[in-house]
């Protein structure tokens, strides 16, 4: 018999994955045009920026390491 | 079909898959295929016998405007004995155009607009060079551009197949 218990968690699972694989785009280095854009930039808007921090730090005590320099480029 | 036989189709489909989707990337040891089987746009020169880079290149990466006048520079001290050639890979072509009257360089300029060639190449980074010997092999490899040192790379890199 096929379907026992143990396939079915097996095939269960092997959907999973394939399903979760399916869910993942791989962006080639030079297909990275729009995720290096401008506006892809986290820190494009400074004065947004600055009251995200200054709330982040009233509530948590805590500054800084909520963003990177540099958009989605890839470059180096 | 028994459950063995399964589990094994699946795990071979799996594999299969990713097989599939890893291009082989271009290394050094291996020949550039021939660039005229690629419908660039652009004029491209006689390479033969010819030590060739090979740079790809996008008008929205920052490198690969900084690596701009390390290449000019290049093609201008070495002039008939180099032959630089820029691969873009823009989307469009306005992009390429507006980027190259901002950096006004006279090596030779070619638009992979169908991104055929850069999708056999598989290069790792934006940009990506190759150096190539006069039979037109990879003998030297550059993922991305580091400035000072990259360009002491090329300059020895070259010379050495100068030689």
């Amino acid at each position: 018999m096929i379907f026992t218990m143990k396939n079915k968690a097996f095939f269960l699972l092997a959907s999973v994955v394939l399903l979760a694989a399916t869910g993942c785009a791989n962006v080639k280095p030079w297909q990275r045009e729009h995720l290096a854009d401008y506006t892809m930039r986290p820190d494009r808007d400074p004065l947004g920026v600055a009251q995200k921090e200054h709330i982040w730090f009233s509530r948590e005590e805590a500054s800084g390491g909520s963003v990177v320099g540099g958009g989605g480029c890839g470059c180096n | 079909m028994n459950t063995s036989l399964l589990k094994k189709s699946l795990l071979a489909a799996l594999l299969a898959g990713t097989w599939l989707t890893a291009a082989a990337a271009l290394k050094v040891g291996d020949t550039l295929p021939d660039l005229t089987g690629f419908s660039l746009e652009g004029k491209l020169p006689d390479t033969k016998g010819k030590v060739v880079v090979v740079d790809f290149w996008a008008s929205w990466c920052l490198p690969c405007a900084e690596s701009f006048p390390v290449l000019d520079e290049l093609q201008k001290k070495y002039g008939d004995r180099l032959i630089v050639i820029a691969v873009n890979v823009d989307e469009k072509a306005s992009n390429m155009d507006k980027f190259l009257k901002k950096h006004t360089v006279t090596f030779n300029i070619v638009r992979d607009a169908g991104q055929k060639l850069v999708a056999t190449v598989s290069p790792e980074t934006m940009p990506t060079s190759f150096i190539l010997d006069g039979e037109g092999k990879v003998r030297f490899l550059h993922n991305g551009f580091h400035g000072e040192s990259t360009r002491k790379e090329y300059i020895s890199e070259i010379e050495s197949l100068l030689k």
